[in-house]
């Protein structure tokens, strides 16, 4: 089995190397085919999971709770690559500005990718650093790629804003290692492992430095309020496969890094200081986004602040602590990756169509999109946590979870929240799927086949997470947040 | 009263040097040209090499060598090499953007500004001070220190409102940060160190090309119309 990890690390890193030589086309294919069977191979880690943790060469260490967001990053990156190839075509760029783009998008999106998927895969915390940074990197060179003016800024805030909040981050790692080192002794090298065996003689100070650091630095990358300002611009500015990669993947992997320092620290020093570090960022989170979301005259930042929105749901979950709520904030994680990738594809069809990111310059989407536009509707409407998709069944648990825990007060806030959250998504979605088309409207049609595909996937993704999520899956998640709860 | 005891040549050399590149860094802020600004940088980077062949020998960790080797060579020579390559072919209306003024770029005046960083980085200083952090490689003073240049670099990338302050700016934080893992993790593996290096090298292509795009469009370093993006 040790052999599927080592292959899954090895397919995103090949593709990107051949799709810089090889024509636009193939490229494409290439990367489809890549970014499948990322997710098939991410699939058959979860029987291998299920008997022991997977630790090969020295530096990758795989447990159920890395599975969780492989099988996130795997879904999103097959059903971007599979889109891109309708996005790049009905681009209908020629000559040689549409090759030189054409072969730094495909390049630039599975290098991206592989970056994800290693981040989760890495067993020692520098190196989980490393991986996260070289995200930041590599997609930052993808939200510039438009060669807009709004691309440049929005490029330029996000590298220096994400690479300020790592550099905190890597200020809290040598803290861990400090606090590591001071029991295990100085050769000790930042393994994840050895590290959660020892946490209960850790010097509690330097851990509770190392947590606070690092939720701040990680939880930019995540886009937990005050450090989120980079996410809205990012985002929307982006091309529309990036945007999906970035809310749908990036987001839940640099969550996960922030996940190993709650494992350390609840067992360093109790669950009671990291779960409230957690709720404080995940409520002021949930505002913030709650509020910007009434009022949102572009549907891209619309996304992009529901993305906040369940960045924090997902850090209140923690929060919470109960087993159940863990069990929803996991599959939150994989039902969140499936409908913002799904909401940010549709969005780049409404894009194509209307040439316009203005919700006000859309109108008859549903009219106009015989495929699309309902497709588009039902993300939406799951990203709001409307039954029977996966979201609800989530956040049913998280708050079921803060009940359980007797955290009333911020179950009821989550619930209030989220409740403005889903006003004003359904307004904006309202004003541009159910208004009547205003002429001149473009032709009735989908722009590509390719861009309807993927969406579909994700669909039915959701309606089974949401209706019976498959006996094997509830396995995986029970033993991460088995994993969660107790160190090993 | 505890009798006032002399700090030892090896303590008291590694303060000194925390306390220069701290002072390096307040000298970034009334560089005018970024040529000198990218001059500072290396100088500073050439100050954490020093600081780790000083621990190195006193505490017998020889890895540290090689680490101020590597730290010589990336960021003392490559990275500075870099970042003058990428910006001189596309300075604003073809003048050598190395020599480019970036005096009148800071959103205050310099003394408020030199007022502000010093009171950050008293804070930062007094702050570490409080943290019961013992048994670590070099003085605990030096670790104060780097949290305050990790602190005034922040001031640093704030008040400056043109692109290559603001790189810079964060390349140093990060020397900051090398400073306090000199402190605090000097027997870190050296294959992680050298790959955190190589990583910064990457960082440091990737903000080059963002620059040059950004000059590129703006036809200047300054950040003052990068206001398109908001709500």
């Amino acid at each position: 089995m040790d052999v599927v990890a080592v292959v899954l690390l090895i397919v995103p890193a090949a593709a990107a190397i051949t799709t810089f030589w090889l024509p636009a086309r193939a490229a494409g294919a290439v990367t489809a085919t890549a970014g499948i069977a990322s997710f098939a191979l991410a699939i058959a880690l979860i029987p291998a999971v299920s008997r022991r943790d997977l630790a090969l060469l020295g530096f990758v260490r795989i447990d159920a709770l890395s599975v969780v967001f492989l099988l996130a990053t795997g879904f999103v990156y097959a059903c971007a690559a599979v889109y891109s190839i309708g996005y790049l075509q009905s681009a209908g760029a020629q000559g040689a500005a549409g090759q030189r783009y054409a072969r730094r998008f495909w390049a630039g999106l599975n290098l991206f990718a592989w970056s994800m998927l290693a981040a989760p895969a890495m067993g020692n915390l520098a190196l989980l650093w490393i991986a996260i940074e070289v995200t930041t990197i590599v997609s930052a060179l993808l939200v510039a790629l438009e060669g807009t003016d709004g691309a440049a800024e929005a490029a330029w805030k996000y590298v220096l804003l994400a690479s300020a909040g790592l550099a905190i981050a890597l200020l809290g790692t040598i803290f861990a290692y400090y606090a590591g080192a001071h029991v295990l002794g100085p050769s000790y090298n930042l393994a994840f492992g050895p590290l959660l065996r020892v946490a209960g003689h850790l010097p509690p100070t330097a851990a509770r430095l190392a947590f606070v650091l690092a939720v701040l630095g990680f939880g930019t990358k995540v886009g937990l309020f005050p450090v989120h300002t980079w996410l809205p611009d990012a985002h929307s500015e982006a091309p529309t496969p990036v945007s999906a990669l970035l809310s749908g993947s990036l987001l839940a992997v640099s969550f996960y890094a922030i996940l190993r320092y709650y494992q350390i620290t609840a067992a360093a020093l109790g669950p009671r200081f990291p779960r409230d570090v957690l709720l404080v960022f995940g409520v002021a989170s949930l505002l913030l986004a709650a509020l910007y979301l009434l009022d949102q005259q572009d549907y891209k930042r619309l996304l992009a602040y529901s993305s906040v929105e369940h960045m924090g749901i997902l850090a209140i979950g923690v929060s919470f602590g109960a087993p159940v709520a863990l069990a929803g904030v996991l599959l939150h994680v994989l039902a969140h990756a499936a409908a913002k990738g799904n909401a940010f594809m549709g969005a780049g069809v409404l894009v194509r169509k209307f040439g316009s990111k203005r919700v006000s310059s859309v109108t008859g989407g549903l009219d106009l999109l015989p495929w699309s536009g309902p497709l588009f509707l039902a993300a939406v409407l799951a990203l709001s946590a409307m039954p029977p998709f996966g979201i609800f069944r989530s956040e049913f648990e998280i708050v079921t979870g803060g009940l359980a825990a007797s955290r009333n007060a911020a179950a009821a806030v989550l619930v209030v929240l989220v409740t403005v959250a889903f006003l004003g998504m359904s307004l904006a979605a309202n004003r541009m799927l159910l208004t009547p088309r205003r002429d001149p409207a473009p032709a009735r049609g989908e722009p590509s086949v390719w861009m309807v595909v993927p969406v579909a996937a994700g669909v039915v993704v959701l309606l089974v997470l949401g209706l019976h999520p498959p006996g094997e899956l509830t396995g995986l998640l029970d033993r991460a947040v088995a994993a969660l709860r107790e160190p090993a | 009263m505890l009798p006032v005891q002399a700090p030892g040549v090896y303590a008291g050399g590694a303060n000194v040097i925390a306390v220069l590149i701290l002072l390096v860094e307040f000298g970034m802020f009334r560089q005018a040209l970024l040529r000198d600004q990218v001059r500072l940088y290396a100088s500073q980077s050439a100050l954490i090499a020093v600081l780790a062949v000083l621990v190195g020998a006193v505490r017998h960790l020889p890895e540290l060598y090689v680490l101020a080797a590597a730290t010589v060579a990336l960021k003392v020579v490559a990275i500075p090499l870099v970042l003058r390559r990428l910006l001189r072919e596309t300075g604003p209306a073809g003048a050598p953007a190395a020599g480019a003024d970036i005096a009148g770029s800071g959103g205050l005046g310099l003394a408020s500004t030199v007022l502000i960083a010093i009171v950050v980085a008293a804070f930062g200083f007094f702050a570490a001070g409080a943290l019961p952090i013992s048994r670590s490689a070099a003085p605990v003073t030096a670790l104060s220190v780097s949290l305050s240049v990790v602190l005034v670099a922040f001031v640093l990338m704030i008040q400056r409102q043109d692109v290559a302050s603001q790189a810079i700016g964060l390349f140093s934080l990060e020397n900051g940060i090398s400073l306090a893992a000199l402190v605090v993790a000097a027997s870190l593996p050296l294959i992680l160190e050298v790959a955190l290096l190589f990583d910064l090298l990457l960082a440091v292509v990737v903000f080059g090309l963002l620059i040059r795009m950004h000059i590129g469009r703006a036809e200047s370093l300054s950040t003052a119309d990068l206001t398109s993006l908001r709500g």
